[in-house]
């Protein structure tokens, strides 16, 4: 009998990672099809975008500043020497920023801020029972609380992706030039010699994927939270860590795929 | 007219509801009793479909809501207003905007309709003051008749309060009771009451059903009640320090 338990258990455990895709895959097919219930979610979406875009700004904004500035000071105390050009500061760091850093730093910091943030809001709600009584009353409870998320997930992250992208290489150009590394010249020089106009868009493509996977992976845990202010606390949590790990899976199967 | 047939409920392989039936009559007020535990809210969660039953139907009106689209019962949920046990209040808006919620989602009123309603459904709890407060600036009692207020905005056919006086003091439990009942009076509504306070029993209901073990173990009229020798009734009714021929106490 113990015996016959124990292989329950370890069957049940074995099988809970399917049962969450399952449950994911079923969320993310509801909140598809409520795209078209435009009026249910219309007035949530633009406080959405804001919660999600704009508020993350002046953080987004700070994390890539001190990435392209340090990326600079690293770039030239490993590469620099009388045999190869300064210009190969530019060429570095402004790829690094467009096709990785730009996209990976707003992916990690958002996951933390906009991730936990949705877990936490929807996990509350799960458990004071808001989601019920919305549904109680006849409200589709997914594409009010869900598809506005995920949406402006979708089109706010390209954005910040943008502005980090951008916020990160002035950051590393004003900082080479006034430690010294680098001119302003040389660094756009060498960001012009080996800029493909492709890494930009795969930037933004990158982004929105980011996007996708951090608000559905947050909205999921918070949706299905269960066991009161623990289980907030837990789902809050799962909702950061398990986006940043989706974020590094993505990141590689895009490079993989696109370059 | 709500019918309960045979229904079956269990959760991770422990039975909750066992063969469980129940009919709802049109204007009565009938309170679901029985120990915490016991399976009345599992049941009540039934009734609008948030839970499907393992075996058996629940019909709303003649419509099997377990059988019907996601969009079809959503329709027969507008038919029905929930209190909640916590009240369920958005706390991300403040107790005006928690009433005019479902007459800005529902209906086509102006924004000076809505107004009007939302007093008017504030003045009939008793709190005609509160509309700017937040959820977390109000007592316990307080949040339930918000909740309540909105629960009755859209007049809805039927309406449902899980544990309606649980957790609040006598007098506040009082107020309520006797709001359910001029609400009841007033909106000529269908009201089940998921409860174990004997006393809020006796004020508000016609008909009492009570569950024990997961099994639908009595149900009657409150005359019947107070005339039942069934052991395992008069246990639980004792145990809320009712005693049969004489006014129940608040517990």
């Amino acid at each position: 009998m113990r015996v016959r338990t124990s292989s329950l258990s370890l069957t049940a455990f074995m099988l809970e990672p399917v049962a969450a895709l399952g449950r994911y895959s079923l969320l993310l097919y509801h909140a598809f099809r409520s795209l078209g219930d435009f009026k249910v979610y219309r007035k949530n979406i633009s406080e959405q975008m804001m919660r999600v875009g704009i508020d993350s700004i002046p953080i987004v904004a700070l994390a890539a500043a001190f990435s392209g500035a340090v990326t600079t000071v690293q770039t030239a105390y490993q590469l620099v020497s009388p045999f190869i050009p300064k210009t190969i500061i530019g060429s570095i760091v402004v790829p690094s920023m467009i096709l990785e850093l730009g996209a990976v730093v707003t992916g990690f910091i958002l996951a933390g801020r906009v991730g936990a943030r949705i877990a936490a809001e929807l996990g509350t709600m799960r458990v004071t029972e808001q989601i019920d009584a919305l549904e109680a009353m006849g409200l589709n409870s997914i594409g009010y609380l869900i598809v506005p998320r995920v949406l402006a997930g979708i089109v706010m992250f390209p954005v910040l992706y943008i502005a980090a992208s951008f916020i990160g290489i002035t950051g590393g150009l004003f900082v080479g030039s006034l430690s010294g590394y680098v001119t302003a010249g040389e660094f756009i020089d060498g960001a012009r010699e080996f800029f493909q106009p492709f890494d930009p868009i795969f930037g933004v493509i990158k982004s929105l994927v980011f996007g996708f996977v951090i608000t559905s992976i947050s909205c999921y845990k918070g949706y299905f939270t269960g066991g009161g202010a623990e289980g907030v606390g837990k789902s809050t949590t799962q909702a950061a860590v398990t986006s940043c790990v989706y974020i590094l899976l993505a990141d590689l199967v895009l490079a993989i795929v696109l370059l | 007219m709500i019918e309960v047939e045979h229904i079956y409920k269990s959760f991770g392989g422990k039975p909750v509801l066992i063969d469980v039936s129940l009919r709802i009559s049109e204007g009565e007020t009938l309170a679901i009793i029985g120990r915490s535990g016991s399976g009345k809210s599992v049941l009540m969660k039934h009734l609008i479909g948030l839970l499907k039953p393992d075996r058996g139907r629940v019909l709303v009106d003649g419509i099997d809501i377990d059988a019907i689209s996601y969009d079809e019962l959503r329709k027969v949920r507008r038919e029905f207003g929930v209190l909640f046990q916590g009240g369920a209040l958005f706390d991300s808006m403040n107790s005006f905007e928690n009433v005019a919620f479902p007459l800005r989602t529902f209906t086509d009123m102006t924004e000076a309709e809505i107004r009007a309603e939302v007093e008017q459904c504030l003045s009939m709890v008793q709190l005609p003051d509160v509309g700017p407060k937040m959820p977390a600036e109000l007592s316990g009692g307080m949040r339930k008749r918000v909740a309540l207020a909105r629960a009755v905005a859209l007049r809805p056919r039927y309406v449902i309060y899980d544990e309606p006086t649980s957790g609040l003091d006598p007098e506040t439990s009082n107020t309520i009771d006797e709001l359910i009942k001029s609400l009841t009076d007033q909106l000529h509504m269908t009201n089940i009451v998921v409860t174990h306070d004997m006393h809020s029993v006796l004020t508000i209901a016609d008909r009492a059903a009570f569950i024990h073990n997961g099994h639908m173990h009595w149900t009657g009229t409150i005359e019947a009640l107070h005339e039942s020798h069934d052991p395992v009734l008069c246990r639980f009714v004792r145990a809320n320090e009712y005693q049969i021929g004489k006014p129940a106490l608040r517990t």
